[in-house]
Parts: C-alpha cells; structure tokens; sequence
C-alpha cells in the first residue's frame, strides 16, 4: 500500500524527524486560507501515487501568496500519468547545500530490513544503484537489536563530517527505522535529505509503503488508504478470495494459482495475443466465486474472448466444472469462452463442459491459441 | 535417496483442528506420510484423524520424536508457530499459511539460524518425497517416482508442470514448493546444492517467477557448484512492473528481477530456459541424453 507525501511527512513529524513547515490543500480556496501574506519562497507539489511529477510540472516554486495560488490552480486536476491531482503540498522551500538518500527496504538476500544511504541524493536513485552501486552504503539491521546507535553514526560518519550533523543524521536514520518497524512498512525513502546552510539536516521529501500483509494490524496505516479507480476493483476482488489486475489486452483469464496465472499471460503474450488481466480465482472450486470472477471479467469492455485455465490439484475439475456450468447459466454472455481443464479428475470435468457445449481443450497452449484466434474474429 | 524428507520423517501438524489442517492431514495420511500428532493449544488429549493432538509443540516432539512439523495457522499467528516449532528443535518447519507479515518472516530468521532449523515457506504448497513422504497440500498423485527434483516459487504452476514430466516418464525423486513470499525459508541456492549432493537425483526443474534475484543468484550458483543438468521457466515475462502478482515476492521493481535479466543469467549458466512449460520435459531429456 503507498501513501502520499504529505502523509509519510506527517508519520515523519510524529517520530521527530524534521521536515520543513508545510500543509496539504485541497483546493485553491485551502491554499488562499492556509498559506499567509509573505514574501516566503514555498514549494506547490502535487501529490499523487505516481514518480515524476517534476518532470509532469506537478512540482512549482512561488516568491509570494500570489504565486503559490497560482501554482496550486495549475496543479490541482491536472493529469499526471492518467491521475488526477486531487490535493497539493504547500511547504516552505528550503536553500540547500548538500543532498543525499536515506532508505530503508526489505532485503530478500539478507531476511533483514536494509538502511541504504547515498551521498547523491535527489538525482535518480535508481540510476545510481544502477551505474555507481558503489555510492550506496547499505547496512543489514539486526531484527532482535533494531538499528543500533553506533550503526546509525558509522552511517552518517560516511556521509558527513560535522559532529553536529553526523548526530543529527544518526539521530533520524534510528527514528526513521522505528516508524518503518512500527508501521510494518515495506519502503520508507527520505529522498533528498538536506543539509541547509544554517546546518540543519531536514527531511525534504518522502516515501513510504506498506506491506499489505500486515495491514490488519495497523489501523492507522490503512486509514490514510486511498484508492485509484483501478485500485478498487483490485481491492473488490481480494474482498472476495480473487487476486485480479487489469491490464490493457482483450483476452480474459481466469486462472487458479498465481504463478499459473502468469504463465498462462505469459503465453497468450508468446502466441501474439494480449492478456486483458492477470486473475487468480485461488483453490476453490465454489461457483459463486467463479460468478464473481466473470463478473469482473465481463465488466471490462475490452474483453473479446476469455481463457479459463484450470488444473486440478487439491480441487478436483469436475467440481470446477459443475461450478462454470452454474456461472455460466447465471451469466449468460455472447463472449466466447474457451475452457482447459486438467490434472485431478479432469476427463470427468471435460465431458460436463461438453455436455453443456463449451468448446474444450485439454492443454494449456491449445487454449491459449484458440483464445487468440477467436480474440481476432 | 532424496532431499529433507523421506519415509522415516515424522511430522505434526500444527493447527490440526482447523478446517484445512484437518483436510490435510488426512490427505497426507493417505498418501502415506506418517504424521505422528497434533497441536492446538487447549485441545491436547483429543485426537483428529486418529492423530493424537497435543497442547504444544514440545509435548509432540517428547512424545513422539517429530522431526518435522507442517504449518496451517492462520497468518497473523504464523510467524509465532514456526517460533515455537524451531525452539522446540523441530529440523523442518513447513509453513503453508499465506499472507504472513514479512517483519514476522524477518523476526524469525535469526532464530532459525541459531536453533539450526531448516524452514520453507510461508505461502507455500510444501514439498514431496515420491512415494514416501508428502507435507503440505500437493496433490499427490500426479507424482511419480524417478530421478527428477524440482524446486518451484508457486502452486498450480508445479503441479502443471510435475504432471507434464510424469506424463513424459521424467519421474521425480523429490519436489519443493518454495513459496512466493519476499522473505522465506531455504531457497533455489540451498535446495540446488542438496539436490547436487543427492545420489538419485540426475537432473533439477527449477521454475522461478519475476521479482528479487533468487534466480540470478541461483545461475551463479549452478555455474560454480552444479555438475548436474537444470533447466528453468520463469513465470511473468509478460507482467508489466510494479504490479504485485498474487504473490508477495512477484513484482518488478525500479528495474530488477525482470525476466529478461534472469534468462540471460541461466542462459550464461548453461540452463536452458523453457518459453512455456511444454518445452520443460524436452529440454531435460535432451540434457540428460534421454
């Protein structure tokens, strides 16, 4: 799950982590309230679940109040990668000598949360890890110790020389950690973290996401969810035990397994089609789940035929089938649909499909060519 | 001879009285692996399935020698449960529960370590040992006894492709679903290394998926230490990034863990990749002469 900006800023605040003075308007009115008559250089910055908003133009500098009313009517509904910015970040801009990166992630390799910090900050991080891998420090936490204090300081010693400054650093790498570890984030990135010319270090922008996993135990995370319209059907069909992502093809699949589920994209993709989403309807064989899944199918207008790829391991198709021939009969649809049942009991779950005049096939790239070819007509 | 498990392994289950624990024990005991007991805490002295259930972890083990414990809890209890098992000196803990907190995954690693207890999962559909030792929620019987292992990051995906080798007389010795979750017990490395040390083991069907660089590291590994031939599929080649594919561990992110970049690793290995599935038993054959 992402957050916005202005929230990370605002979880930020609660764990002492300095940010510069800001607030979140939702419209240009807000703006003309909150921000006051000065001659203070502010920063207007659009927030939305995307990267790039600088380069989109979501991001404006303003001298005055003028300005920044200006720049927040610009930004507020414009469109940033097909999103609509709905809310702005009206913060105070900050002069900056030096910037740097500060991550934390969880590590597959290590099975441990990893600080990273870099010395060039606010560039393209990725780009850095990418070219120079060798000016990100990376450090492995110790899940029973947390970030210790000495760690946080040999961190910051790479990264500046000031005692004042390696303090402050260390002091926001360990606090950064606790939020991160509190709130069962899956990435908390202070990119850039600033060293200003009075030397203060202050976190400029921030980045936080969290493993959804976890969401059943952190409230407040989830409270702060926003939804995409996309999002929501995602989020509809995890309510009901289905994994579904639209993508922008024209076949429908509907799958159980998820590793099956892409490969079954993966080779509609290889024969020259193109998947219309990645749907995994689980291990059951429930019909009312299966209504549900074609349900969601159907409601993408895109879809011209719709691939259903089903092997039977625990689940048995001929109960797979019985529950198509239930959501079919509810359905009712003049999409064609081609069927593939195999493994356990699969003979047994061919004859019902036929029996109801489904076309059937029983290997998984046969249905995926005849899903093409009908696709096409 | 085969790898973690085999006739001799004695499971529990913990949750054994909840709906699938249940299910599944008595599809294991049917397949003939011996589950010895049961937890589920308060419920000791009843029994399930004719297993004896127990209160904790440590009574099963003191009764009855378990040497491996299977996992069916529900998530936000997981994590604790492979706890307990791994300092009740269980050496193989299956986690099957999906949906585990990676910090719970993340928590647990350092007691493995220092407990000496092997784990695999969460978010698995376990392993199998042909004809001698099931664990976890496998179908048994597309499975066939031979030389060949397979190691796999999903479910249904396996099953697929098990059934394809057994259909083209490529029997299995043993058969380890991993899990797609980020963090996780042993991975590709250590299984690959096992199955190199394994005498009836001829060849290895490693299926990956897109996300981290397990298969990159794996690739590596075969090219040092493997004198055994393994080919490769990669799932969600077609995947776009940043998209969370059902599993935890499947997403491409800021430019790594593509697919591409894995079969170019294997290709520099020697492992041959399949495009689909079908091609995995041709291509074996082929490396092992056949």
């Amino acid at each position: 799950m992402k957050i916005h900006e202005y929230q990370a800023r605002n979880l930020f605040k609660k764990y002492g982590i300095p940010v510069p003075e800001g607030d979140v308007c939702h419209s240009v009115d807000e703006v003309k309230k909150k921000v006051s008559d000065d001659d203070k250089l502010r920063v207007v910055k659009a927030q939305v679940h995307v990267g790039g908003r600088g380069k989109a133009g979501g991001v404006k500098l303003a001298k005055t109040k003028a300005e920044a009313i200006a720049a927040a009517e610009q930004i507020l509904g414009m469109d940033i990668k097909g999103l609509t910015v709905e809310k702005v970040l009206v913060a105070e801009a900050v002069d900056i000598e030096k910037e740097f990166y500060i991550g934390l992630i969880n590590d597959r390799n290590t099975k441990s949360v990893t600080l990273m910090a870099s010395a060039e900050g606010g560039v393209e991080i990725e780009e850095v890890a990418k070219n120079s891998p060798e000016k990100i420090i990376k450090m492995a936490i110790d899940p029973t110790m947390g970030l210790m204090d000495w760690q946080a300081r040999k961190i910051a010693l790479q990264l500046f020389s000031d005692p004042s400054q390696v303090r402050q650093a260390a002091g926001i790498f360990v606090k950064l950690y606790q939020l991160y570890v509190d709130t069962d984030s899956s990435l908390a990135e202070i990119n850039p973290l600033v060293l200003t010319p009075d030397k203060k270090v202050i976190a400029i922008d921030g980045k936080m996401n969290f493993d959804d996993n976890a969401l059943f135990r952190q409230p407040e995370v989830l409270s702060m969810r926003e939804v995409s319209p996309d999002e929501k059907k995602e989020i509809e069909a995890s309510a009901k035990g289905l994994s579904y992502i639209k993508l922008d093809g024209n076949i429908g699949c509907m799958v159980n397994g998820a590793g099956l589920a892409m490969a079954t994209m993966d080779m509609i993709k290889l024969y020259g089609g193109d998947p219309a989403n990645f749907l995994d309807i689980g291990g059951s064989s429930n019909p009312q789940k299966v209504v549900e899944a074609m349900n969601i199918l159907l409601g993408d207008k895109n879809v011209k035929a719709v691939m259903i790829n089903i092997f039977g391991g625990i689940t048995r198709c001929d109960d797979v089938a019985r529950g198509l021939v239930i959501a079919l009969d509810e359905i009712k649809t003049d999409i064609p649909i081609v069927i593939r049942l195999s493994g356990t009991n699969a003979k047994e779950g061919l004859e019902i499909i036929k029996e109801y005049g489904l076309p059937t096939v029983s290997t998984m790239s046969e249905a995926a060519k005849k899903a093409i070819e009908l696709s096409q007509q | 001879m085969s790898i973690l498990i085999n006739k001799d392994t004695k499971v529990i289950v913990q949750g054994i009285t909840g709906r699938d624990g249940a299910f599944h024990t008595s599809k294991m005991k049917a397949y003939g692996t011996n589950i010895v007991g049961g937890i589920s805490p308060g419920k000791g002295g009843s029994e399930v399935e004719g297993v004896p259930v127990f209160n904790t972890v440590e009574d099963a083990v003191k009764a009855t020698g378990a040497n491996a414990s299977v996992i069916f809890v529900p998530a936000p209890f997981a994590g604790d449960a492979i706890l307990e098992a791994s300092y009740a000196g269980v050496d193989l803990v299956v986690c099957i529960t999906e949906g585990v907190p990676v910090q719970d995954m993340i928590k647990v690693t350092p007691v493995l370590k220092q407990n000496n207890t092997k784990l695999i999962g969460a978010n698995c559909p376990g392993l199998i040992t042909t004809d001698e030792c099931l664990i976890g929620i496998l179908p048994g019987g597309i499975f066939k006894k031979g030389n060949i292992g397979l190691i796999s990051r999903s479910g249904t995906l396996t099953y697929e492709v098990v059934n394809m080798l057994s259909e083209s007389g490529l029997g299995q010795t043993t058969c380890v679903g991993i899990g797609g979750d980020a963090v996780s017990g042993l991975y590709f490395k250590d299984l690959l290394e096992m199955y190199e040390a394994d005498p009836e083991t001829k060849g290895v069907v490693l299926i990956g998926e897109i996300g981290g660089d397990a298969e990159e590291q794996a690739a590596q590994f075969i090219k040092d230490n493997m004198t055994k031939p393994v080919v490769a599929f990669i799932a969600g080649q077609s995947a776009p990034p940043g998209k969370r594919m059902g599993h935890a561990g499947a997403i491409i992110s800021s430019g790594s863990g593509t697919a591409e970049e894995k079969i170019k690793a294997f290709n520099a290995a020697g492992v041959p990749v399949a495009k689909e599935p079908g091609e995995i038993p041709g291509l074996m054959k082929m490396k092992l002469g056949l």
